[in-house]
């Protein structure tokens, strides 16, 4: 690796994150119909901190602002405020200067739907491939013929394509000779060729079927502990992600509502939500139990409630739930954005 | 015993294309209870929805009942004519499919559609259907049912929308209800109040559920006795709880395997290494034996049919009476 020496530092910090988006309508209709201008706080003050060679997980339902999340920390939206920190460099800036590509080489991203990631008039070779050219990873062009450079880059597309489990003939095939999880494995390669740091998957595995989703847990888990890779997990999947994760941030409305350790979260849930989330979810050795079904549904961003935007349906909601917004605060080892936690009553 | 609700022996159903005869379901059986909910679960592929489809006379042509028949009631409906099967379908098997936004029409009110349904298979007034309809969508959940009655599908929420679409599949007081995957449109949290409202319903009303799902949670909180399909065949049949617990087939006990479960720490999950074969291109003898763990000579060559495997009912050689004497 490169010169990291401060172990203690985490590599990817959040500070504040926000995101809005205008979704107002067109001027003319603001004009004539007089409608407001409107926005949707996608993020809103998410803050958090990835150690090296970890995995962070967001979990959170539809609409909660979790991919929009993982969009912003690697450069794909703009922040609309605060900060993401990677090994101590602010990437908005850097993302904008000369050092872009150079930044952009140490964090890649897998997608959720593999039939749509991958350019299928591409080869395999050139997808894996093309990411090593882009960003001049091949042995340096000291005077070699051309075959000698193709045959490099032959060589690295098979030993990438080898450490996801698929063999360097599939580099002459086409994506939708592959099945999901195959395909799944090649955007995993593909992200791989820049020897990444850090990896943002965005519900890497929701597109699959469980036999399949395994296998490519599998790979991701093998992938961290043999190159420290560290990751930030995108899905809505607990278990998936109890399997997956050391931390786990849970995610309403935009914002953050817990932040723990796994074990301590799964242990013992305090926010409402995730206590709610947890007692939602299906689970196969719980057969004939009958679950406590919540209720409500997720409110409209475009018009949040006041206060704490989970008091609708929280049943710890008081009057104070209703005005003020919770910070999140630090209590007991973990972070958690609830009045009712803070002040004891749960 | 008492009668089944709903037989289905040796269903077949075949895709005819210019290359080949795609055989899509190939020599399924099983039966349902009165009131029982049958779990349906396999990966994509596996031809699970397509059974739900024959079942209620919907298979997209060029697919078609090739062989086996279904009974309803003791009645075959597998060869009905087009206008008898759609007497049938709604006022005695009612359908729920995934999506609630394109099984709703999103020209007419949710209540235009509920009487319609009511009118349809039930003689009654149409103030007598408004009143019905009102008290179903109350008894799914729906607040101010009044109002709501006279609204659009696009102004619920997916989970609202659910909530009319199970009371659509229940306006004609069916005696079945094929519900294709449900819940998987839905967040996890809308998903819990769903199945525990199709659950408390089915049972009100004393309908029989064929549930199809991919997700095995689902299954182990909602259902009687499960079907696992692999390859458009069964491969295990039998209580919930054993095919959970003690699985009897190879493929069965990959699948359990496979899925992350919330009350244990693995390290790494059992995986099952390959992919679902394609119709085009099913193995010989048993169609899971390429991907097999204790695949055997006769696996090669032998198709294995359901036979008596511990206490569920499985289609795997290793059950057989001479595996079992050779043990």
């Amino acid at each position: 690796m490169s010169a990291v020496t401060s172990t203690a530092a985490p590599l990817v910090e959040v500070g504040d994150l926000s995101k809005t988006f205008d979704v107002s309508p067109p001027w003319l209709n603001r004009v004539i119909e007089r409608k407001p201008r409107q926005f949707v706080h996608a993020v809103d003050g998410v803050s958090f901190s990835i150690e090296r060679g970890k995995t962070l997980a967001l979990v959170g339902e539809s609409g909660c602002g979790k991919s929009t999340v993982a969009r912003l920390l690697v450069g794909l939206y703009a922040p609309t405020r605060g900060k993401v920190r990677f090994d101590g460099t602010e990437t908005t800036e850097a993302l904008r200067s000369s050092a872009a590509l150079a930044l952009r080489r140490r964090m890649q991203m897998i997608f959720q739907d593999p039939y749509a990631s991958l350019n299928p008039r591409w080869k395999v070779a050139d997808i894996v491939g093309e990411p090593l050219k882009e960003h001049g990873l091949l042995a340096p062009d000291d005077g070699k013929t051309r075959s000698v450079r193709a045959a490099d880059l032959k060589t690295h597309v098979a030993e990438l394509l080898r450490s996801v489990g698929l063999a360097p003939a599939d580099a002459e095939k086409f994506p939708h000779q592959f099945s999901g999880g195959q395909r799944q494995r090649i955007s995993i390669a593909r992200a791989l060729a820049t020897q990444p740091e850090f990896l943002v998957c965005d519900e890497p595995t929701s597109a699959l079927d469980v036999s399949v989703q395994a296998q490519v847990l599998n790979i991701m888990k093998d992938l961290q502990r043999k190159q420290g890779l560290t990751y930030l997990f995108i899905s809505h999947n607990l278990a998936v992600v109890r399997h997956v994760s050391d931390q786990v941030g849970v995610m309403y409305l935009g914002r953050l509502v817990e932040l723990a350790d796994k074990a301590e979260l799964f242990a013992q849930p305090r926010h409402p939500y995730t206590r709610m989330l947890l007692d939602a979810i299906p689970d196969i050795h719980m057969s004939g139990r009958s679950r406590t079904p919540v209720q409500g549904e997720v409110p409209n961003p475009l018009n949040p409630p006041s206060g704490c935007t989970f008091h609708p349906r929280c049943p710890h909601a008081n009057a104070r739930c209703k005005q003020e917004r919770p910070a999140l605060l630090q209590i007991k080892g973990v972070q958690i954005a609830c009045h009712a936690v803070e002040e004891g009553r749960i | 015993m008492t009668a089944a609700l709903l037989e289905v022996k040796n269903l077949r159903v075949e895709f005819p294309t210019r290359h080949a005869t795609l055989v899509a379901l190939d020599d399924v059986s099983f039966d349902i209870a009165p009131g029982e909910i049958l779990g349906v679960v396999g990966e994509s592929g596996a031809g699970k929805s397509l059974t739900g489809a024959a079942i209620i006379g919907l298979l997209d042509p060029p697919g078609r009942v090739a062989a086996g028949e279904i009974r309803f009631d003791g009645k075959r409906i597998d060869n009905l004519p087009y206008d008898a099967m759609r007497k049938i379908r709604g006022r005695h098997i009612g359908a729920i499919f995934q999506d609630p936004l394109t099984s709703l029409n999103p020209l007419y009110t949710v209540g235009r559609q509920l009487v319609e349904t009511i009118q349809t298979h039930l003689s009654v007034s149409a103030d007598e259907a408004r009143r019905r309809a009102i008290k179903l969508l109350q008894e799914t959940g729906i607040p101010a049912a009044e109002q709501r009655i006279d609204q659009f599908p696009h102004q619920f929420s997916g989970g609202m929308r659910q909530r009319v679409v199970i009371a659509l599949a229940l306006a004609a007081e069916p005696k079945l209800i094929v519900a294709d995957e449900p819940t998987t449109a839905l967040d996890v949290s809308i998903q819990a109040q769903i199945i525990s409202l199709l659950k408390r319903l089915c049972k009100d009303h004393g309908a029989a559920v064929m549930l199809v799902t991919h997700d095995m949670g689902v299954i182990a909180e909602t259902c009687d006795r499960v079907a696992v399909m692999y390859a458009g065949r069964i491969a295990e049949i039998g209580p919930v709880h054993d095919v959970i617990h003690s699985p009897a087939h190879p493929y069965t006990v990959g699948l359990m395997g496979s899925i992350p479960a919330m009350d244990e720490d693995r390290e790494r999950l059992l995986q099952i290494d390959g992919a679902m074969p394609r119709l085009t291109a099913i193995p010989t003898g048993c169609a899971f034996h390429p991907r097999c763990p204790k695949v055997f000579g006769r696996c090669h060559v032998e198709r294995p049919n359901l036979m008596p495997a511990q206490a569920t009912r499985a289609a795997c050689w290793l059950h057989s009476a001479d595996m079992q004497a050779a043990a």
